[in-house]
């Protein structure tokens, strides 16, 4: 199939940036996305010209790396996926894909489609961890965990931190993540002892990068690729109450 | 202090600001919605209830609070617009929130402008006269007249449709806000929602439909007949 790719070109941090559009002719509908860029990245190489920088690392949508705005949606068309799992034939022969980098004050764009996401490691930093001691490993059943309790805190710790949250939403919030983070381990014991500290420090960290706030348009869980629900950021809501008023 | 100052200019402290406001302005229009009902029971009834809500000194209170709350949630909610507009200075190309979210969720800002501009102008037909001033004949004749004018009570409606939307949202959000929704409450919360997104504006509907299209009626049917 052949498809028009209008794309995001910025040569560096500085740099304005602007779209530039080619034809990809002859990619199989069954090749991924990533793999469609990478068919024009050899072209544009051949021909001499500066391949489109995009990040990339699994192609198997666990890692979190890859993430691209395709035709308005972040991690394009399609739930549950990452863009890496978005196959090309969810479009028509002849379609015109418009891709772009995550825009967000706190994602400033580094080179094409390659955005800094160092601000939700700098949330994580702050206290998205347990401090636990370390030494031997410890007994899995030691500390025994409900069945439901364990589930739910595994679909929470199941977030990538791939950034499309922060994409979708049209406030740029990265609410979806940092709740994710906060409920998985608020849920269970070895979390709890630092929960009040965490979500504090986690919620003004996230404030002092620039995402915006969450005005529960839920477009978040709609784009997450392991769709992460919704119900984690009244948790984390619930959690910031708790550490700050009561 | 320190602490509560912190927590309201975090992110969710903010949010918190407009979700207690609003759900604060919902039970208002609990009371509000009980107090128009009183107009069917009839003209006596209707100008003692207004005359209680004048006189009571309670109710005065409550009415510093209310206006409070109606002056901050719109004010907080253009700060927190203004600072989410900030949080993407690069727009998208294209840019698809309508395959994710929800109509209601992304027409918070239109539809609680309308919403303000309806407050202004209904505060000056029934709130200023019934508070400040000296009604004549009566308060039912004040509303009875307004809904006579079909301009205003379409605008009414129309207003009434927008308040829908907005609560459609407003809502459960306030909920998602407090931290109150989760999977036990979730179900319970979105019937609660629904009496307050649909059945309380359709209550307010019904007057302006009563009195345009059913009080007058007899007047001007005979109108219409030639008959003064």
């Amino acid at each position: 199939m052949n498809v028009t790719l209008k794309v995001w070109r910025q040569k560096n941090r500085n740099d304005a940036g602007r779209f530039v559009t080619y034809e990809v002719k002859d990619i199989s509908p069954d090749a991924s996305f990533l793999e469609m860029l990478d068919v024009l990245n050899v072209d544009l190489v051949k021909k001499g010209e500066e391949p489109i920088a995009f990040d990339h690392d699994c192609r198997e949508g666990i890692c979190g790396s890859c993430g691209i705005v395709i035709n308005g949606r972040a991690h394009g068309p399609g739930r549950g996926i990452a863009t890496c799992e978005l196959r090309m034939r969810v479009f028509r022969d002849g379609d015109m894909i418009v891709a772009e980098p995550w825009r967000a004050k706190a994602f400033p764009v580094i080179k094409d489609l390659v955005v800094d996401r160092t601000g939700l490691d700098r949330i994580m930093v702050a206290g998205g961890y347990i401090s636990a001691k370390t030494g031997g490993v410890p007994d899995a059943n030691a500390i025994p965990i409900p069945k439901p309790i364990a589930e739910e805190a595994m679909d929470a710790a199941a977030c990538i931190g791939c950034g499309a949250c922060v994409a979708a939403c049209p406030n740029s919030s990265a609410m979806l993540f940092v709740a994710a983070k906060i409920s998985h381990l608020a849920l269970l014991p070895q979390g709890k002892v630092e929960a009040t500290t965490r979500v504090q420090r986690m919620v003004e960290q996230m404030d002092k990068e620039g995402f915006g706030n969450c005005s529960n348009n839920y477009a978040c869980e709609a784009e997450c690729p392991k769709e992460i629900s919704v119900l984690h950021i009244a948790r984390l809501n619930r959690e910031f109450i708790k550490a700050k008023v009561l | 202090m320190n602490q509560l100052i912190a927590f309201y200019n975090s992110s969710i402290g903010k949010k918190i600001t407009m979700s207690l406001t609003g759900l604060f302005l919902c039970t208002f229009l609990v009371e509000h919605l009980v107090g128009n009902l009183i107009l069917f029971a009839g003209e006596e009834a209707y100008n003692s209830y207004t005359e209680f809500m004048v006189s009571n000194p309670l109710i005065r209170a409550v009415e510093i609070l209310l206006f409070a709350s109606l002056l901050f949630h719109p004010l907080v909610g253009v700060l927190l617009w203004i600072a989410n507009k900030r949080a993407r200075p690069n727009k998208y190309e294209v840019y698809k929130l309508n395959e994710n979210a929800p109509l209601a969720s992304r027409i918070t800002m239109l539809t609680g402008g309308l919403i303000f501009v309806f407050l202004v102008v209904h505060l000056r037909t029934f709130f200023a006269p019934l508070r400040f001033g000296d009604v004549h004949p009566s308060a039912y004749r004040l509303v009875q007249e307004a809904f006579s004018d079909g301009l205003y009570s379409a605008f009414y409606i129309v207003a009434l449709i927008f308040l829908g939307y907005h609560l459609r949202h407003g809502f459960q959000a306030a909920f998602q806000t407090l931290g109150l929704r989760s999977k036990k409450y979730i179900g319970l919360l979105d019937a609660v929602a629904f009496i307050f997104w649909f059945l309380i504006p359709l209550g307010f509907a019904t007057l302006p439909v009563y009195f345009y299209f059913f009080f007058n009626s007899a007047s001007t049917a005979a109108k219409a007949m030639g008959v003064n």
